[in-house]
């Protein structure tokens, strides 16, 4: 990549904000078509129930209904296709049962679709739901997947005996690895759960489903974080219409963290039936519906044991895990907890024998697939949790721990990539540095001093570390192929000159948050020397980007601004032949910079506004060279991008009540090059927050019937403003070395780095008091911190 | 039933269902759409307006209520071309990702920061605690509002 007017790292202000502040942003649940109806759906009360009688009678007669689709109407449509497969140990499929559109025979969790309704209004649709009458017969539920594969559990489908949808195993041989163990000097052993989460975007999913009978074809709006994705599965595999006569539009999205990355029976349900009745047909969740009909994240189960030498060196880790997967899989539900996961267990460890072993579960839960971070965060908070345990077990200091560990720093291009025990080849690291530098920010032995003497006085205070790395920038197509994936997953990116200079830019890439207008746009005024506001960044709509695989694994910038960079080179690669011309040089001759093509050595240049006029009113141009300037490149990676960083949490354990105050929290984040080091800090900031969430506040909570008891904002805790304090942020900055922007990738590093920063730190908070406890439920809620505090009773 | 309000400095008169929220109202019926529904309880702030010069979450509020009363709505809030300074500051400290929160935090600050308008930034982070966002982990929001809040100061000096 060659650079030019200085624009890369320079914290522009965000092009987008200036609808979003004045309430010009255009949302799915914004848009009015004409003659738009609107959709309400009728859901199981229950878990697990036969569905034994629809009556939709007199729902029918209601003023403004339209039209009642119930499960036996669509029973002919495909249900929503899976994206990744994940085969047993020995060979055999993973077990896929059907995701239909709407139930007919059995509903496998509450709010499962029984009907929809279609009315004039959403009052009237609401209305409808109401008056028709469903007759279950409840069946017994299994929520938890410890329970679920229990001989005798009951079955969610028939299908996948023991509810197993797969078993998976990575790494080296099971016996190496017990050898490992068995001769360790120590061995720590921790029993954890990785409690389920639940998204919350704060725009609730929305869909309008449009036919145009005149050209036979579909449109469907949606806050989607990937429309090519969403139109190839719902055309091909789901409806079985013709690409070509689908376009989706994703338009202004209200935040995704995954939950929007796959693929609906909304959707399809909406695109399908707006040509039965040849209107719009819109639906906007509630958010009580979004609590359940939203793919929830993480929930394992795991046992992890980490041995030890007698100098603190690691020699290996075991890991057993449960996963469940809920009801149904998800788009990406079976990647997350086997290659999102088992493959960052090396952490940045030189860990030299790792055996992981995953069992996927049905249960009668909302299906659970990709949230922020989506298996790294497990696998984080597995190995971090080991380390700080590690240490306060064997009387060693924490961050002392890691810098014995630490695989020693490379940078990918004089120095080989890391090969781990887990499959995947590190790109470049500096581990130390990040550790060192938070250290540094934190004043780690004043710390030390102050909890010594909190201590003394009666308070508990802990530090807790977390050095994460996360493997982002999904993916490149053969590995991703090799892993299960059943599409490639690379990205799309067209520059088109106009021929006034002016440039616009289609991307694959889906920004819903992320500032890709800004970003993408900065890449393209430093290739092109030309003013940002010449530029405009489209995504989003299927029919104007020729192909994309969207947005999430913190791909944008990494796959999706390289896709735009390869294209930026055709551009200048183009322009120089158009330029040597106009100037009568040699094209070798030619250098491009500052926005101008110069003959080498002389003072003879022309403009990029000049070239691409030029381009378009060829009247004295190249023999031979087509005109226009327009270029669109599919760029795969070579590899994934390895971001990592250290984070550090501080806080206070009240004794009394076991409240926890987050005092400080302190990182250090590696992702490579920095585009736009304001939008990066937005982006730690934010995934911060979500992985404090999950340590201190939030949680699905299932009842025993499979009710989730927390689906509302009531009930279910986000964090608040008051609830975290101020960051102190910092970066390290390692290039990736196989990508033209040397980027890593910045999206899912606060979500992975956090958690397990926070509950280290509650657990090193109860140690300074003589509390050697080894775990604490997430989340760490007062009661339960206060119950760890209690002694053991007999 | 039929309601009398003024919007924006704009008066409408219409007739509506008695059970029509006023956030539906005024996205659906005037198109006001920078207003946000995001959780229909409260809790999450996207649809904070003003009612009569107050916040108010307008989804805890029917149409009818607010007869004769004056709304403001993000839509109304920069004068023509001129932001508001918590609009400015909003963009100036990368206070929104999504946007989606972005309309009920800026109107929950306009009114906050009207009786209080000397507030830390911890004031600001428990004034903030109706409005929920999930995309800035809010430290960039709080920067926004003081900053914001200085200039309000200034102006109103």
């Amino acid at each position: 990549m060659s650079s030019s007017n200085g624009m890369i790292g320079q914290a522009v202000k965000r092009v987008e904000d200036k609808r979003f502040i004045t309430g010009k942003g255009r949302f799915t649940d914004d848009i009015v078509l004409a003659g738009q109806t609107y959709a309400a759906f009728v859901r199981s009360p229950y878990a697990h129930a036969k569905i034994l009688t629809v009556d939709i009678e007199a729902a029918k007669e209601l003023p403004g209904v339209i039209k009642i689709v119930t499960g036996a109407d669509v029973a002919h449509i495909n249900g929503v296709p899976v994206g990744w497969q994940v085969n047993f140990k020995n060979g055999d499929t993973m077990k896929e049962p059907k995701h239909p559109l709407l139930l007919a025979d059995k509903v496998r969790q509450v709010g499962d679709p029984v009907a929809m309704v279609i009315a004039e209004t959403r009052e009237q649709a609401v209305d409808a739901v109401e008056a028709i009458q469903v007759g279950y017969e409840e069946l017994t539920a299994v929520v938890n997947a410890a329970e679920a594969i229990k001989p005798g559990a009951p079955l969610v489908h028939q299908e996948a005996p023991n509810n197993i949808c797969f078993d998976w195993e990575l790494g080296n041989p099971k016996e190496e690895v017990e050898e490992a163990i068995s001769g360790a000097a120590h061995v720590t052993t921790l029993e954890l759960v990785n409690q389920r989460m639940i998204p919350n975007a704060i725009e609730p999913r929305s869909y309008i489903g449009s036919y145009d009978a005149a050209n036979e074809k579909y449109t469907l709006y949606t806050s989607t974080q990937n429309p090519h994705l969403i139109r190839l599965l719902m055309s091909a595999f789901v409806l079985g219409v013709p690409e070509h006569k689908v376009r989706v539009i994703g338009p202004d999205v209200g935040g995704g963290f995954g939950s929007k990355i796959f693929h609906y029976t909304e959707e399809a349900l909406l695109t399908w039936a707006s040509k039965e009745i040849g209107r719009p047909i819109k639906w906007t969740a509630e958010r009580h519906e979004s609590f359940i009909m939203d793919a929830h994240g993480r929930d394992h189960i795991t046992k992890a044991e980490m041995g030890f030498d007698e100098d603190g060196k690691i020699v290996g880790l075991r890991v057993k895990t449960l996963a469940n997967l809920g009801a149904y899989l998800s788009t990406f539900s079976p990647c997350v907890p086997t290659y999102l996961y088992g493959t960052l267990l090396q952490g940045l460890y030189t860990t030299p024998k790792i055996n992981v072993d995953v069992t996927g579960v049905f249960t009668t839960t909302s299906p659970v697939d990709a949230y922020r971070g989506a298996g790294r965060p497990e696998a984080t908070y597995l190995i971090e949790r080991l380390m700080d345990l590690a240490a306060l077990e064997m009387g060693r200091d924490p961050a002392a721990l890691r810098f014995n560990n630490f695989i020693p720093p490379f940078d990918g291009v004089d120095q080989p990539g890391y090969q781990t025990q887990v499959a995947l080849q590190y790109d470049s690291g500096n581990y130390e540095g990040v550790l060192t530098k938070g250290m540094e920010m934190l004043g780690y032995t004043q710390f030390r001093e102050k909890q010594k003497e909190a201590s003394q006085n009666g308070k508990l205070l802990g530090v807790g570390f977390s050095t994460y790395i996360e493997a982002c920038g999904l993916a490149p197509s053969s590995i991703a192929g090799a892993l299960g994936a059943r599409a490639g997953l690379y990205e799309v990116g067209q520059v088109r000159v106009q021929p006034t200079g002016k440039v616009s830019v289609f991307t694959g890439s889906h920004s819903h948050g992320q500032g890709h207008e800004t970003t993408f746009a900065q890449i393209v005024s430093n290739q092109l020397g030309i003013p940002m506001e010449d530029i405009e960044i489209n995504h989003g709509d299927s029919d104007s980007v020729a192909f994309g695989m969207g947005t999430y694994g913190s791909r944008s910038l990494a796959v999706g601004g390289s896709a735009i960079v390869k294209s930026l080179d055709k551009i200048i690669e183009k322009g120089k032949k158009i330029a040597a011309h106009k100037l009568e040089a040699n094209e070798d001759d030619i250098d491009f910079a500052h926005g101008n093509f110069t003959v080498k050595g002389t003072d003879k240049s022309v403009t990029f506004g000049d070239i691409a006029l030029t381009a378009y009113v060829p009247h004295d141009y190249p023999t031979g060279l087509e005109p226009g300037l327009d270029f669109s490149s599919f760029y795969d990676p070579a590899n994934f991008t390895y971001p990592f960083g250290c984070h550090i949490a501080v806080v206070e354990v009240d004794k009394e009540t076991g409240g926890v105050k987050l005092k400080r929290f302190i990182s250090v984040d590696d992702v490579g090059n920095i585009i736009n080091p304001m939008i990066v800090e937005g982006q730690i900031h934010g995934g911060i927050v979500q992985g404090i969430g999950q340590a201190l506040f939030e949680g699905a909570a299932y009842d025993e019937n499979g009710q989730l008891t927390n689906g509302s904002y009531m009930d279910y805790c986000l964090p608040r403003a008051d609830d975290v304090p101020l960051f102190e942020t910092a970066n390290q900055v390692t290039p990736c070395p196989h990508n033209p922007l040397g980027v890593k990738g910045a999206g899912e590093a606060g979500t992975i780095g956090a958690t397990p920063a926070v509950v280290n730190a509650v657990i090193d908070a109860l140690w300074s008091g003589g509390h050697k406890v080894k775990d604490i439920l997430m989340p760490l809620t007062s009661e339960r911190v206060w119950r760890a505090m209690q002694p053991p009773v007999n | 039933m039929e309601i009398h309000v003024k919007v924006n400095g704009v008066e409408y008169h219409h007739e509506v269902e008695p059970r029509l929220l006023l956030v539906h109202y005024l996205r659906d019926v005037l198109r006001l759409t920078g207003t946000h529904l995001g959780c229909e309880t409260s809790v999450c702030g996207a649809c904070t307006i003003h009612v009569d010069g107050k916040a108010a979450k307008s989804c805890n509020m029917l149409a009818v209520q607010a007869d004769g009363c004056e709304i403001l709505t993000i839509e109304g809030l920069a004068k023509k071309d001129e932001l508001h300074p918590l609009q400015e500051a909003f963009k100036e400290n990368h206070g929104l990702q999504c946007g989606f929160c972005t309309p009920g935090m800026i109107m929950a600050a306009a009114d906050f920061l009207q009786d209080m308008p000397n507030l830390s930034e911890e004031d600001i982070q428990h004034a903030l605690k109706g409005n929920l966002c999930r995309c800035t982990g809010y430290h960039n929001i709080v920067k926004a509002i003081m900053q914001a809040a200085e200039k309000m100061k200034e102006v109103t000096v």
